[in-house]
């Protein structure tokens, strides 16, 4: 893989994770949010595949896997307490769930 | 088979699992598998056993070939210098020593040709370049060790589906059942010592889960911790042990080669008898020995099947097995072959008679056949003190099927009467449940030695061996308790049979006879109580051809590892005037029981009217006081003292330290107080607090509550420190 390659795919990782970010800090909807964060768990995956096939090297395609198991796991485990918050307070608007106010 | 047996233990442990994960949603919560599993394992033990006869029958005709090349090599035993020597004189190294395990032993010696066990190993894990492996060991005493815990056990898995019926924790129940066959499976087939150790345990934990099964009773669960607690005390007995061993016999965990040096002199004898007494302690809590032996009694609060596996099969044989696994260690470090009196004889003696007598003062009739189980186990661990291995080890076999069968005969009359009180609640059973009471009969007969049941052969070999083996004055001190013992037993159980079954009913509403899962598995225990003893018919009975003697053809080792393939060793012979002296003395304490309670006659009354009479009652009803000596005498001895100590400390030395330092602190608090607190101190903890204050109010701002908020911190931060990262570093 020449270095331009390398360059466009780690744009697009870069540009995914913005994305990503931009989406956790300024939706209100917790669903969107967890969905923002698949998009910055998918933008560390293939940083690791574009490494891992830079250094010819599997490892970074193991690492990608393990993430998206782990992401699986992470978002059943989300939308469960989103779920739950839902239920308690008939919102799921970030902004109503501030019980941690000092 | 042979090859594979390692799967049998493995059977059950897997229906663990299964049942734990899955047995809550099956149509008979769980006892399915757990019934299946052992009688998968029943069959499978039953194949290694057939297969393990031929393997025998052929070891003959293979010495035979291997004569040439091994009788140059072979040593002789020199029994005084504890040192092997071969034919020319030098003395063997280790790793000759070593190479004698799996060496065929010419087949000169007629009945001592040698028998390789069939072993596997796998390693478990590396230390540094030292292996230390886990591995399976058949020989001999595992193969009917295999027989007899898969048959109890599957007997007491049929049996507890309709005794522990509509139990709220029915499925943990059946787990926990085939989790204790598979750790005793592991056990008996164990490679190492150090695998040893850790089936014990396990042994131990289940044990603890099912004595305490009913554990919402305090007595139940006080029991379970009991039993736990002291089994810990020998434990650490097995674990100096075992460490012992590992080091003399030069960093090895492997029995064979363990037993094999300290048959043949490896080991020093020293390091032997320290091991063989620190063993002996794991032996007398696991095997319910005096004085270790109180767990036992109480732990009949389980549930009766499970003190039928415990007494029969499963966790106190362990300790017998472990005596006759290791038993190159404990006949050298206790010179079992020269001596006339040994610290197991000595124990074992101890408890044949103490457990004996306190089966007498028992009223509770689970109890009764508790104690009678410490005095059995008594007789097993003399047997094994005075050299009679296959002695012991027969009537380990024997006593597992009768006991089994006294023990599911009490809970078939506890389930009718809902009581385990002979005098209150049992009495004229006999018409109410004849199926009950002919098995109980049968059993009975067998445990007092009545010819031919089980025991007779059994129990009259121990006494056979210990009037024969040993050195110049023989062990004959051991036969004459032995037969003190048999008198006991036939008066105790005579006693508890007229108790339960016989006079006129005392318990409320009419007792049923048990259904079929309860009184077909007591038939098929009473039908090996009658038979079993088939197994080790002695040579001097005419007409039984090729019968005689194959228990011990079969599961005696043979072989380099084991004591008795030396020349000095001597299989007790069956001895005609014995027997007939046990059975006189069995049949008139009968008798004399028989008139005591049914016709009335003797001293009645005898603890009211004398006082040594009520004397020697008492003691025995307080347990010889040694539940007593434990919690009053060591637990409180060693809390009392320490406690006083401790307050004489406190209240001395202490205080006088602390009054002394309070004066001189006080004068120099007022000094501190008046100048530097009021005055420096202060005014710097007002500042700071009121610092604070404001800093907690503008930091107050940053923690709104709002998980965004904190991200947009947390990326912010990142931000900030990649650039630092990227730019600066």
């Amino acid at each position: 893989m020449d270095d331009l390659m390398l360059n466009q795919f780690l744009l697009l990782g870069a540009v995914l994770f913005c994305i990503g970010v931009y989406g956790v800090l300024a939706r209100r909807n917790a669903v969107m949010v967890l969905m923002s964060i698949e998009l910055i768990l998918n933008a560390v995956n293939i940083n690791l595949i574009t490494f891992g096939a830079q250094h010819g090297d599997i490892a970074g395609q193991v690492f990608a896997l393990f993430v998206i198991a782990v992401a699986a796991a992470e978002v059943g485990v989300g939308l469960a307490i989103v779920l739950i918050i839902y239920r308690n307070r008939h919102s799921v608007d970030l902004n109503d769930v501030d019980a941690m106010k000092g | 088979m042979l090859e594979n047996a390692w799967i049998i233990p493995l059977i059950p442990a897997a229906s663990f699992l299964l049942i734990l994960f899955f047995g809550k949603r099956l149509p008979r919560k769980g006892s399915e598998i757990g019934v299946a599993a052992v009688g998968l394992a029943f069959v499978l033990a039953l194949v290694v056993n057939v297969q393990w006869f031929h393997h025998v029958d052929n070891a003959g005709e293979r010495s035979g070939h291997s004569e040439e090349a091994t009788d140059d090599g072979w040593f002789a035993y020199a029994p005084n210098t504890n040192v092997a020597v071969t034919s020319d004189g030098h003395e063997l190294t280790r790793a000759e020593l070593l190479e004698l395990t799996n060496k065929v032993e010419p087949a000169s010696e007629g009945e001592h040709e040698s028998v390789a066990p069939v072993t596997k190993d796998w390693t478990w894990f590396e230390n540094g370049d030292k292996d230390i492996n886990i591995g399976m060991l058949i020989d001999g005493p595992a193969v009917m060790m295999l027989f007899v815990v898969t048959l109890v056990s599957l007997l007491v898995h049929v049996y507890s589906t309709d005794y522990v019926a509509g139990d709220p924790r029915y499925t943990h129940f059946f787990a926990f059942l085939s989790l204790f066959t598979a750790s005793m499976l592991g056990l008996i087939m164990a490679k190492s010592t150090l695998q040893l150790i850790v089936m014990w345990e396990l042994v131990g934990v289940c044990s603890f889960v099912l004595i305490g099964h009913w554990w919402e009773e305090k007595p139940n669960s006080d029991a379970a911790v009991k039993a736990f607690i002291t089994n810990r005390v020998g434990d650490i007995g097995l674990l100096c042990g075992v460490t012992i061993l590992y080091w003399s016999a030069g960093q090895t965990f492997d029995i064979l080669e363990i037993n094999t040096l300290a048959v043949n002199g490896g080991i020093s004898s020293t390091a032997l008898t320290v091991a063989a007494f620190a063993l002996l302690a794991a032996v007398m809590s696991k095997s319910g020995q005096f004085i270790l032996h109180t767990w036992l009694p109480d732990a009949m609060a389980g549930p009766t099947p499970v003190s039928a596996l415990i007494h029969a099969a499963t966790m106190v044989v362990a300790g017998i097995f472990m005596v006759g696994r290791l038993y190159g260690v404990f006949f050298q470090g206790f010179d079992i072959g020269i001596s006339t009196v040994n610290a197991l004889a000595i124990v074992g003696g101890i408890t044949v008679l103490g457990g004996a007598g306190l089966a007498f003062v028992q009223n509770d009739i689970k109890k009764v056949l508790a104690y009678s189980t410490v005095s059995q186990l008594g007789y097993m661990v003399m047997a094994l003190g005075v050299g009679a291995w296959t002695a012991a080890f027969f009537h380990l076999f024997t006593h597992a099927f009768f006991k089994a069968c006294l023990f599911l005969g009490s809970g078939s009359v506890s389930h009718a009467v809902h009581s385990f009180d002979m005098k209150k609640d049992m009495g004229g059973l006999k018409k109410w449940m004849p199926q009950t009471f002919w098995t109980f009969m049968i059993a009975t007969a067998a445990l007092i030695g009545i010819i031919p049941l089980a025991g007779f052969w059994s129990k009259d070999e121990i006494l056979a061996g210990a009037s024969q083996l040993g050195g110049d004055g023989n062990y004959t001190i051991f036969m004459v308790v032995g037969l003190i013992g048999a008198f006991m037993t036939a008066a105790y159980m005579t006693r508890c049979v007229y108790l339960t079954f016989f006079g006129e009913y005392r318990g409320h509403g009419h007792p049923h006879e048990s259904g079929p899962r309860i009184t077909v598995p007591l038939w098929i225990l009473a039908g090996l109580a009658l038979i079993a003893g088939a197994a080790n018919i002695p040579a001097w009975f005419p007409g039984q051809g090729s019968w005689e003697l194959r228990f011990e053809h079969f599961y005696e080792p043979k072989g380099a590892y084991f004591p008795s393939a030396l020349a000095s060793f001597e299989v007790p012979e069956f001895d005609p005037k014995i027997a007939i002296i046990s059975t006189i003395i069995g049949l008139s304490s009968i008798g004399l029981a028989y008139l005591y309670y049914w016709k009335d006659r003797g001293p009645h009354g005898a603890t009211e009217r004398y006082r040594i009479a009520n004397a020697g009652y008492t003691v025995l009803a307080n347990k010889y006081y040694f539940d007593r000596l434990y919690t009053d005498g060591i637990v409180a001895g060693v809390k009392g003292p320490v406690a006083r100590a401790a307050y004489w400390i406190n209240q001395n030395v202490l205080d006088g330290v602390v009054n002394g330092a309070a004066t001189v602190a006080a004068a120099t608090g007022r000094f501190v107080y008046n100048r530097i607190d009021q005055g420096v101190v202060d005014t710097i903890v007002d500042g700071s607090g009121s610092a604070a204050e404001g800093g907690g109010q503008v930091l107050r701002q940053l923690t709104s509550g709002k998980v965004q908020q904190y991200g947009a911190l947390l990326f912010g931060a990142t931000a900030i420190f990649a650039g630092v990262l990227i730019f600066v570093v």
